[in-house]
């Protein structure tokens, strides 16, 4: 029984990936995650504003008020060596490298182009072996149009291609006019992988306190259904790697997404509700399924869904809608 | 052998050395001192070695007599040992001072030479301080420049090992202590080859070692004493000849020699002037331009000042001489004239019978005072004196720099004379502290500095304001040394950052023809010329000026740099001023840029190159036209309605012109008239609160929270408002104890507001169709000038409430109070303010006020103007500020007067009952005066007595007139900081409280040393990193109150006003309302703390919430009725102190430095927090009951 896929060029074990999240921030906990059989790692994000922003905050805050005034011209020591953000980051990314024995994929956050994407250069250099740039962007901008947009991540992708040897994956949302377009012109800039897709946080009110409030809600199972789609729909057209993420809970959710075109499977959600030994046991249902059906590998059934592939490709389509809802009036009816 | 190059301040050379060549420095912060300690933390904290290859240890004492105390235990156990100090720091060292040269111990101790504080307090230079130690039997050793400061640091450090006199090794506060200057740094070769090892282990081997045993310090009696204290003479006759050879040795090694006296000028020169500290080097300059005039002219310049060596004195001196000038930059009233004049007199005396008297004839001496509190002084002063040498019968005692027309001591001075090169680059540079201008010329020097073979020399000139201060730097970059101790007042370069700033001062009045001139402006080349007044105009065509503008406001914004306009400026400097040619300039600037932000990130560096890029694609040179045609409206400096004393004196100093004030202006004591910072409209605020009276729900938070008085609401009749200008807005007040008709008001003063959004912040009204407009929302100043100043001018004629209509004890009537505090110059957002504030407005007229040294005796007390002001019946605070350390004995002090002239004032009445009436005299004696209308039917009682017996004019009724105002009630309140009151002040705080006597201490928290730049105290919390605690302190905040509630008959408070502040309120009535000691420590957010301002009162509230901050009052008044005296009036937490601390850098940095630490201490500040809340909710509930 073979588990093991190829993403973006990166030999894997099998095809259970923890993306990034706060289970991937330190080395403890991912050694904890190798153990349980990830086959592969991506690290907390590095955030764009980490790099640009936090850095001029502590210098901003440091320098307020200084030389003003002849008694204080200054309110903070001097002799410090900070650790930045970014600094911290490359560094633990070398600690995790030198300790485990899986791939290890940094992750670089950001929407604006700008000096912070240099740090896909930096975390080559320390040593990750591939690169997840998560390119979440929300636009608020009335005059920015769907082409500038798409701009943004074109530009982003192929500045760090241009600079980076290693395989670079892009985490993308699903809402664009046209998702086939948009993961053509990523393929054409050089990305080696979509990773489809970011969960976007919608922020809720407060209505003691009257303003917006943070919240974070675990993804479900059922959520898996808008990356099959969308991969199995990519599948075979756009020649990158398919990472999906957003609702892998379970072997039967690794098995559709596999199936419909994707080479590994993201988890955190999940991993976050039973812990990390949840990926031995999705890895042991997977061998028990494939047992049971008779596939000798995780390669001889990917894509077998996609859209080029499927045995009934209107279901994946307009028709698809269609046919939902009509079924859906008829059970009431009835 | 070359030499680093090194472009610092003579604070750091001194330091340099200080920590090269000790083990143990103990110290205090006192400005400009100050520096000098941080820089050995620093060094200490960076791991560099002395050159005995040990990291010295760095020791913050709660005071400068603890750390002299600690010096002197340190010494007296063998290790080498320093500490760093000034002014009043160094008075208080005095008695270790006796100890440590009466026990022949070596150590030097390094002054940056302050004004002592007499009629006021001065933080500038003069040599005050260390002429006050001179009979302490210290060697003094003054230097006269930043380099001299490295050598001689040195060279008393060696002189004190061979010669067993310990030195004061000095130099000039500010001009020497805080000039940056280009020198030649010491090695560590040099320093070993001044320092002989066996000297070294001479002192260790002097110190106290139970292995061999000795008894020190002991008490001797009138037998032996006399005989014991004459044995350290033969010390002291030796120490000159050994400075002296140790001054050779250094000259061998380093090539630069010193001698106890150094003579320079004319071989044959019949005026000499003597002179000690910075001066010397304006004399010397003076000297040889002189000389190049033909005249016969010399200087004297007094290094070794003690032990004063006749012999080498005398010799010194050129034969030829006849005249003699001694400049002292000291005061010593009454004296037979001041110290070093008073030594060359006695020392021509003594020597008149000696071989070595070379004068044909005793030379004339006089002596004079200059440079009094960093007093400027010039070549053009120095001139002045040679002229009045060359009279008959010169003037002595003479002053120089200032005009007295009252004793008639100053000499006149040509302002025009100068001796300056045409080829010495002299840059004024005009800027706010806000915008980083100091900080950009500091690097300029750098880079010039260490990057050309030019000289550079940078003095910089702050004003007295913490909110929208002013800065001015003056940069001299020169082939030849500089000596020009001085400001610059030819200037061939001059830059004003600030448009602003052009109507404040006169920007180009020093700038000489063909000067270069360039403007941060929003106005384009082609439009600046409209936009300047005519004067400005008038001195560009004249003068000739070579004119460049950039708007540097709009490159920074959109470069990402914010309000920092630093490096632009910076660039455009080095882009016209041709001082280094163009490309080199950028690359020096950007490896400066990479220097400075490294350490804190690479997008910062990217930032800031970025903006130096565009700066140079921004500036231009602007074609300056032919013609006139600005106008020449120049604003008053204070209004017309201001009162004579105001407009004459208070409106100069504002000016910048105060140095032209005369001596008949100024008060003879010290005192100065209140109320005055009405008059200094500052309009520093870029965006102020426009008021929403339709949301308002009348709270008055919005006032309550105010630092600067700026905002205020009224309540007056309805026809109040008649004639009121059109824009002004008013509502019906709410509130049933407001007559019908009633209107309330809400006025911002917009030129005195600064902007720092407090009560935008904690105005809880909204508009509920749009949740982002409050009763209050923030606007741009400029459009809301002239309409809301004249709304503010109607608004102070609405009478102010009746007193008696409202309820003291809630925020809401509290606020409708006047204050008697208004538009201080603390920090934009400053936590003290508001608390000082509150305390005006309830008690205001009847307060005395001790206020310690610190933040609130600064923007209390600090000239120009004064915060503390009186209402329309002239009564109001009446406030002092002795010193740091005394602050409670000061105020207690203000007690036992007011205490003993009641009683006298009593006893008084009875003896006059007869005349005045049993039943008056019986009331006024045992009336209560618990609350307001108390002591307003009081004032009304012994304004009838006094009524009659203003009529008696008998001795006794002239007596009791004159302390029959004690007869009312006075509030005495004692202010200070953290720094006061839990270290330096804290044993006198401690026996106040003890006294049982009825004062009140507010203690302004802000965990650090804020005005000396935020070093710790004993206040500051586990974790924190402040200068002494670079690490993060190691240990907790000490528990003020509990140590006040130990006592039992001390009512104590602990406040935040941004988490409870009707419980503040309450507690400042309850407080000075208890009949004895009571303590208010109020949590104080500040700059030092590293947070965005504007959620100063959100801070105090997550404080509050995650229980670091405790709210409690302990009121020994509920004990007495067998209550708990104890209410804790914070609920339980309900947050970690991480939500707190992680918004203030002075917590975060840490976790940028020390992760794991900052961690492990963020968890302990939470464990104790809640454990403090914990006891504190026990204590809280225990039983009082008898039973």
């Amino acid at each position: 029984m073979r588990l093991s896929t190829n993403y973006m060029g990166l030999e894997l074990k099998n095809p259970l990936v923890p993306s990034a999240s706060l289970l991937t921030e330190k080395l403890d906990q991912i050694k904890i995650l190798e153990d349980n059989g990830a086959s592969a790692v991506v690290l907390f994000s590095l955030f764009e504003e980490q790099i640009e922003q936090e850095d001029s905050s502590l210098e901003f805050f440091m320098d307020y008020g200084t030389e003003s005034y002849a008694e204080a011209l200054s309110f903070f020591p001097k002799a410090h060596e900070f650790h930045t953000g970014p600094q911290d980051y490359l560094e633990n990314l070398r600690k995790i490298k030198a300790a485990v024995n899986i791939p290890v994929i940094a992750s670089l956050n950001g929407a604006t182009p700008g000096g912070w994407m240099k740090y896909a250069k930096k975390m080559e250099e320390a040593g990750a072996d591939g690169l997840e740039l998560n390119i979440h962007y929300l636009p608020v901008d009335f005059n920015e149009t769907s082409a500038d947009v798409e701009k943004r991540y074109t530009d982003i992708v192929s500045w760090v291609k241009a600079n980076v040897n290693i395989p670079v994956a892009v985490k993308i949302g699903s809402r664009f006019s046209s998702l086939p377009a948009v993961a053509k012109a990523l393929e054409g800039v050089g990305a080696d992988a979509l990773v489809m897709f970011n969960r976007f946080y919608h922020p809720d009110i407060d209505l003691e306190k009257l303003e917006t409030k943070r919240q974070i809600d675990l993804s479900r199972s059922r959520e898996i259904r808008l990356p099959m789609r969308w991969i199995s729909i990519l599948r075979g057209n756009v020649n990158v790697s398919f990472a999906a993420s957003g609702g892998v809970h379970s072997a039967k959710d690794v098995l559709k997404l596999i199936m419909c075109g994707a080479d590994v499977t993201m988890l955190t959600s999940a991993l976050m509700t039973h812990g990390p030994e949840l990926m031995k046991t999705i890895e042991k249902d997977l061998i028990i399924w494939m047992d049971e059906n008779e596939y000798q590998s995780i390669s001889q059934m990917k894509g077998s869904m996609s859209l080029i592939h499927s045995p009934s490709p209107k279901t994946l389509v307009r028709d698809n809608y269609m046919r939902t809802l009509l079924e859906f009036q008829a059970t009431k009816k009835a | 052998m070359t030499r680093k190059m090194v472009t610092i301040d003579g604070n750091e050379a001194a330091a340099y050395i200080a920590h090269k060549t000790n083990e143990i420095c103990a110290i205090y912060p006192i400005t400009p001192s100050s520096n000098m300690g941080e820089h050995a933390d620093a060094f200490s904290a960076q791991g560099r070695k002395n050159i005995w290859g040990t990291v010295p240890t760095v020791e913050e004492m709660q005071s400068e007599g603890g750390a002299a105390g600690a010096v002197h235990g340190a010494l007296q156990t063998g290790a080498l040992t320093t500490t760093f100090t000034a002014s009043q720091g160094l008075l208080l060292m005095i008695p270790n001072m006796y100890k440590i040269a009466g026990e022949l111990t070596s150590t030097v101790f390094h002054v940056s030479a302050r004004s002592l504080a007499a009629q006021a307090l001065s933080i500038f230079g003069d040599h005050s301080d260390v002429m006050a130690t001179r009979a302490t039997g210290w060697g003094m050793l003054g230097a006269n420049s930043v380099q001299e400061v490295m050598d001689c640091a040195l060279i008393a450090q060696s002189a004190t090992l061979q010669t067993r006199v310990p030195f004061i090794h000095f130099f000039d506060g500010f001009r020497t202590s805080h000039e940056v200057m280009k020198i030649e740094q010491l090695s560590d070769k040099d320093i070993k080859g001044m320092i002989d090892d066996e000297w070294v282990i001479a002192h260790r081997n002097r110190g106290m070692n139970p292995n061999r045993p000795v008894l020190r310090g002991t008490a001797q009696n009138p037998d032996v004493f006399f005989q014991g204290r004459e044995t350290v003479n033969p010390y002291y006759e030796a120490a000159p000849e050994l400075v002296k050879k140790t001054m050779d040795r250094f000259a061998k090694i380093v090539g630069r020699q010193y001698h106890l006296f150094d003579y320079v000028g004319a071989e044959d020169a019949d005026r000499v002037i003597i002179i000690m500290g910075s001066g010397a080097e304006t004399v010397e300059e003076t000297v040889n331009h002189m000389r190049t005039q033909g005249e016969k002219v010399g200087l004297l310049k007094v290094r070794l000042f003690r032990p004063f060596s006749i012999k080498h004195f005398i010799s010194a001196l050129p034969a030829s001489v006849k005249q003699i000038a001694v400049l002292d930059r000291t005061k010593e009233p009454g004296g037979a004239g001041e110290p070093m004049y008073q030594d060359v007199v006695t020392a021509f005396a003594e020597a008149a019978i000696e071989d070595y008297f070379q004068f044909e004839k005793m030379p004339t001496i006089i002596g004079g005072r200059y440079g009094l509190s960093s007093k400027e002084f010039t070549p053009a002063m120095v001139k002045a004196i040679y002229d009045e040498l060359l009279k008959g019968k010169p003037k002595n005692h003479f002053t120089i720099g200032i005009n007295d027309d009252v004793s008639h001591t100053s000499l006149e001075y040509d302002p025009e004379y100068r001796t300056i090169k045409g080829d010495v680059f002299r840059g004024l540079f005009y800027g706010l502290g806000a915008d980083g201008t100091v900080g950009a010329n500091k690097n300029s020097i750098k880079i010039i500095g260490e990057g050309t073979d030019n000289f550079a020399q940078g003095h910089f000139v702050y004003d007295s304001k913490k909110s929208g201060s002013t800065t001015t730097s003056h940069l001299r970059f020169g082939k030849d040394k500089i000596q020009s101790t001085y400001l610059i007042d030819k200037a061939n370069f001059v830059a004003c950052h600030q448009f602003e700033l052009l109507e404040q001062f006169d920007i180009l009045d020093k700038a000489e023809d063909g000067a270069t001139f360039l403007l941060n402006s929003h106005l384009n080349k082609d439009e600046i010329w409209g936009g300047l007044s005519r004067k400005y105009q008038k001195q560009i065509i004249d003068k000739k000026l070579k004119f460049y503008v950039i708007d540097a406001v709009t490159v920074a914004q959109e470069t990402g740099m914010g309000m920092r306009i630093n490096t632009i400026m910076q660039t455009c400097f080095f882009a016209i001023s041709g001082i280094l040619p163009r490309d080199e300039a950028i690359n020096k600037i950007k490896g400066a840029i990479k220097k400075t932000y490294g350490n804190k990130g690479d997008a910062i560096v990217e930032k800031n190159f970025h903006a130096v890029d565009q700066s140079v694609a921004n500036l231009f040179q602007v074609d300056v036209p032919t013609t006139l045609s600005g106008s020449d409206a120049n604003r008053l400096i204070v209004p017309e309605a201001a009162p004579d004393f105001v407009k004459k004196v208070t409106a100069e100093i504002i000016a910048g012109r105060g140095d032209g004030i005369p001596v008949s202006a100024m008060p003879n004591d010290g005192t100065w008239p209140t109320g005055t910072t009405q008059w200094e409209k500052r309009n520093i605020a870029l965006e102020v609160p426009v008021w929403e009276p339709d949301l308002c729900i009348q709270c008055n938070k919005c006032a309550m929270v105010c630092p600067h008085a700026a905002i205020r609401p009224k309540i007056a009749d309805g026809k109040a408002f008649d004639g009121a200008p059109a824009t002004m807005k008013h509502t019906d007040a709410k509130g049933k104890e407001w007559a019908a008709g009633s209107q309330y008001i809400l006025q911002v003063a917009v030129e005195d507001c600064t902007g720092c959004n407090l009560c935008v912040e904690i105005c809880p009204a909204r508009d509920k169709t749009n949740l982002s407009r409050k009763a209050i929302n923030m606007a741009e100043q400029r459009p809301l000038r002239e309409t809301e100043g004249a709304n503010w001018e109607f608004f102070l004629g609405l009478p102010e409430v009746d007193r008696g209509n409202v309820k003291h004890e809630t925020v809401k009537g509290a606020q409708l109070l006047q204050p008697l505090f208004e538009f201080s110059g603390a920090c934009v957002g400053c936590g003290e303010t508001p608390y000082v504030k509150l305390s005006s407005q309830l008690f205001g007229d009847r307060m005395v006020i001790a206020n310690a040294t610190g933040c609130s005796s600064i923007y209390g007390g600090n000239l120009p103007t004064t915060p503390w002001a009186s209402n329309k019946a002239g009564r109001g605070p009446t406030w002092n500020n002795s010193l740091f350390e005394d602050n409670a004995e000061f105020g207690l002090g203000y007690r036992l007067t007011i205490d003993k002239h009641r009683e006298h004032a009593i006893e008084l009445m009875k003896l006059l009952k007869d005349d005045i009436g049993a039943e008056l005299v019986d009331s006024i004696a045992n009336a209560s005066e618990s609350n307001e209308p108390e002591i307003f039917e009081q004032r009304e009682r012994v304004k009838a007595m006094t009524d009659i017996v203003e009529k008696l004019d008998t001795p006794l009724s002239r007596q009791l007139l004159s302390v029959s105002d004690n007869l009312v009630k006075k509030s005495v309140w004692i202010m200070g900081g953290d720094g006061w009151a839990y270290d330096i002040g804290y044993g006198g705080l401690d026996h106040v409280l003890a006294s049982g006597k009825n004062v009140n201490i507010l203690v302004l928290d802000t965990e650090v040393y804020s005005n000396t730049g935020g070093q710790k105290s004993k206040s500051t919390p586990l974790g924190a990193v402040a200068k002494f605690a670079a690490a993060g302190k190691p240990s907790g905040k000490k528990d003020l109150g509990m140590m006040a509630m130990s006592y039992k008959n001390v009512y104590v408070a602990s406040v935040a006003m941004g988490a409870n502040d009707a419980q503040t309120v309450r507690a400042f009535m309850e407080a000075e309302a208890y009949d004895g000691p009571s303590l208010i420590v109020a949590y104080s957010q500040c700059i030092a703390h590293g947070i965005d301002m504007s959620k100063g009162m959100d801070q105090q509230k997550l404080a509050v919430d995650s229980a670091y901050w405790t709210l409690y009052r302990y009121n020994p008044m509920l004990a007495v009725e067998g209550k708990n005296p104890l209410k804790l009036d914070s609920k339980p937490p309900t947050r970690h102190v991480r939500e707190y601390s992680m918004n203030e850098t002075r917590f975060t940095i840490l976790s940028r430095i020390n992760p794991e630490l900052s961690a492990k201490y963020i968890e302990a500040s939470d464990v104790a927090a809640k454990e403090k809340y914990a006891y504190y909710a026990k204590l809280a509930a225990m039983s009082y009951d008898e039973a």
